[in-house]
């Protein structure tokens, strides 16, 4: 593999900055990659986008990037509308969709100069922790491809593990970033629920959902945050708040942080190894100078079935529109409700028919004060919880996953189990706050991810303590900008 | 908390899938054992507690009503399944 490659995003435009390499010539090594890794299935569509990075070899020619992002590849889940490259959400229901626009998120990349190479995998609209619940076919962890590489954003954390590409987007609803960057290696970023705009996204769980960078190092992550968290007067839901300049931060360090530890998330089903790798990194911040504290998050233990009432519910309100009428898949029926019956039997796969009919119970009439009611009232508790906490630390400390990435098959007949993959990482979607997993050691080869929570909208703070942990740790052989390679 | 298989079919029509009586079966086990699990919220005392719809407090923005030139427009009947002339065309409604 051409050491090109193991640089990390930031490091890829500096070498483009000085004319040691050219977009066009990038392009060129990441498609090449893409085709020598292809069983890794982690794209559903490979693009050859040759003008864009002609273009960009001009504007280096000229000395006039658009960013320190301009000309470097980079790939989106495939639930990122993308305008004249087809979106399929995984799903069969939309295998054929092509968009007539742009989502926000990719149109703002663009302009940035991002070169989009393709569309990554991931389980059916976001829906699963493994990425085997995707109609185009299980995605392999480049780090042991009889494991999973997590999910959903499964394509992209192994695109990025196996330095197919130099970042991506992702989507989390759930820990859909952050428990697939662990599982493969990678630093992934859930912003503040409303700091990145959602529109042009399929959505999955709309009070949840939000899009993220996942890349190979800290400062990658900031640089991409920087250019997708821009006020969108289009989404309702987005914020305007000040721009969480985050590159610029990213090296200010810890001395003076406050750092929490919440025991519970310390709990039975954790891997002793995960236990002491993330021990280990709160050690490391109090070496560093930060102040170590414990933080209780007493309705931790009731945020799965919260989650799981909530997201279920507004997924199956959500996927209502896919009705085989306006867009997407229509099955031959003689009249419109077997039209509709049909369309969404054979155009959804199971956990998302699963998703739909577990949402539609708590929303039925003479259940929803029993299960979708409370389960909001829940969400409170637990928002109120992370309130409390953040009045006395900066950054709170947790595994990012209970277990390093399984084996392929080992999960699939068991909801529930799979549905813990998600255990540490979901609550954060409730409370909407941000979250990013690092890598932070090793089990039997297999990578352990750390995951700081920050402050809502304070992803600078989150983002400079993550960076201070990624380059305390160096991994032994792992200088930051020089990732490990993936074992092939 | 149990769900019987003639409730998950009733939800299934509700949802507009058509299910095979095995799914039926199969998602009413799956869907038993998830309701059982997530019963744990009736030991939270929710009393006097607010609901959340999002996580962060949100105030959307009006905007003035004006028209712009960037909505996809027709492109967007590219994506129906069938046309006629500018309109989807569909099943018979009534018969």
């Amino acid at each position: 593999m051409n050491d090109r490659l193991a640089q990390d995003a930031v490091a890829a435009g500096e070498a483009l900055a000085r004319g040691e390499t050219t977009p066009s010539a990038l392009l060129d090594l990441c498609l090449e990659r893409i085709d020598a890794t292809k069983d890794l299935n982690a794209f559903i569509t490979v693009d050859d986008p040759r003008a864009q990075a002609e273009a960009a070899d001009r504007r280096y020619a000229a000395g006039a990037p658009l960013s320190r992002l301009d000309g470097v590849p980079i790939a989106l889940k495939d639930l990122i509308a993308t305008e004249g490259l087809r979106t399929t959400a995984g799903s069969k229901m939309l295998a054929d969709w092509v968009p007539p626009y742009d989502a926000t998120v990719t149109r703002l990349l663009r302009a940035a100069g991002a070169i989009i190479v393709g569309k990554t995998n991931l389980d059916e609209f976001a829906m699963g922790s493994s990425n085997e619940h995707s109609a185009f076919g299980s995605v392999k962890n480049p780090r042991d491809p009889t494991r999973v590489p997590g999910g959903s954003s499964g394509g992209s954390a192994a695109a990025v593990a196996a330095h197919q590409v130099f970042g991506a987007l992702g989507t989390d609803t759930g820990g859909s970033i952050r428990q697939p960057a662990a599982m493969c290696g990678i630093v992934g970023l859930k912003p503040t629920y409303g700091r990145v705009s959602r529109r042009g996204v399929v959505a999955f769980a709309s009070s949840l959902d939000q899009v993220g960078p996942m890349a190979r190092s800290v400062r990658d992550v900031a640089a991409l945050l920087d250019v997708i968290a821009v006020h969108d007067p289009e989404d309702m839901t987005s914020r305007s708040d000040p721009p969480p300049n985050a590159f610029a931060s990213v090296e200010r360090g810890v001395e003076g942080l406050r750092v929490g530890v919440p025991e519970a998330f310390f709990s039975e089903g954790l891997a002793p190894e995960i236990e002491a790798a993330v021990r280990a990194s709160v050690a490391r911040f109090e070496s560093l100078g930060a102040k170590v504290k414990p933080v209780e998050l007493p309705h931790t233990k009731y945020a799965l079935s919260t989650y799981y009432i909530l997201c279920t519910a507004e997924a199956s309100s959500n996927l209502a529109r896919y009705d085989g009428l306006r867009y997407g898949h229509r099955a031959a029926a003689k009249d419109l409700v077997s039209t509709y019956e049909k369309s969404r039997a054979e155009g959804f796969g199971p956990e998302v028919q699963r998703r739909i009919i577990l949402g539609t119970y708590v929303l039925s009439a003479g259940y929803y004060d029993a299960y979708y009611g409370r389960a909001q009232k829940v969400r409170t508790l637990v928002r109120q919880d992370f309130e409390r906490a953040f009045d006395d630390v900066d950054v709170i400390v947790t595994p990012t996953t209970p277990q390093v990435a399984f084996e392929i098959g080992a999960k699939t007949r068991d909801p529930l189990e799979m549905y813990l993959s998600d255990v540490y990482t979901l609550s954060v979607n409730l409370a909407g706050l941000p979250g990013v997993s690092l890598p932070c050691g090793e089990a039997n080869g297999l990578p352990i991810g750390v995951q700081l929570l920050g402050r809502w909208f304070d992803e600078a703070t989150l983002l400079a303590a993550a960076r201070t942990l990624e380059s305390a740790i160096q991994f032994g052989m792992h200088a930051p900008g020089m990732p490990m390679p993936p074992k092939q | 908390m149990s769900i019987e298989v003639e409730e998950v079919r009733r939800i299934a029509h509700l949802a507009r899938l058509e299910l095979s009586d095995e799914t039926v079966r199969s998602l009413t086990d799956d869907i038993g054992r998830i309701l059982e699990h997530v019963q744990q919220l009736a030991e939270v005392d929710v009393t006097g507690v607010e609901p959340t719809a999002h996580g962060v407090r949100l105030s959307p923005p009006g905007r003035e009503d004006v028209p712009t030139e960037d909505r996809p427009g027709p492109r967007l009947l590219e994506g129906a399944p069938a046309r006629v002339l500018d309109a989807v065309s569909v099943p018979r409604v009534l018969d």
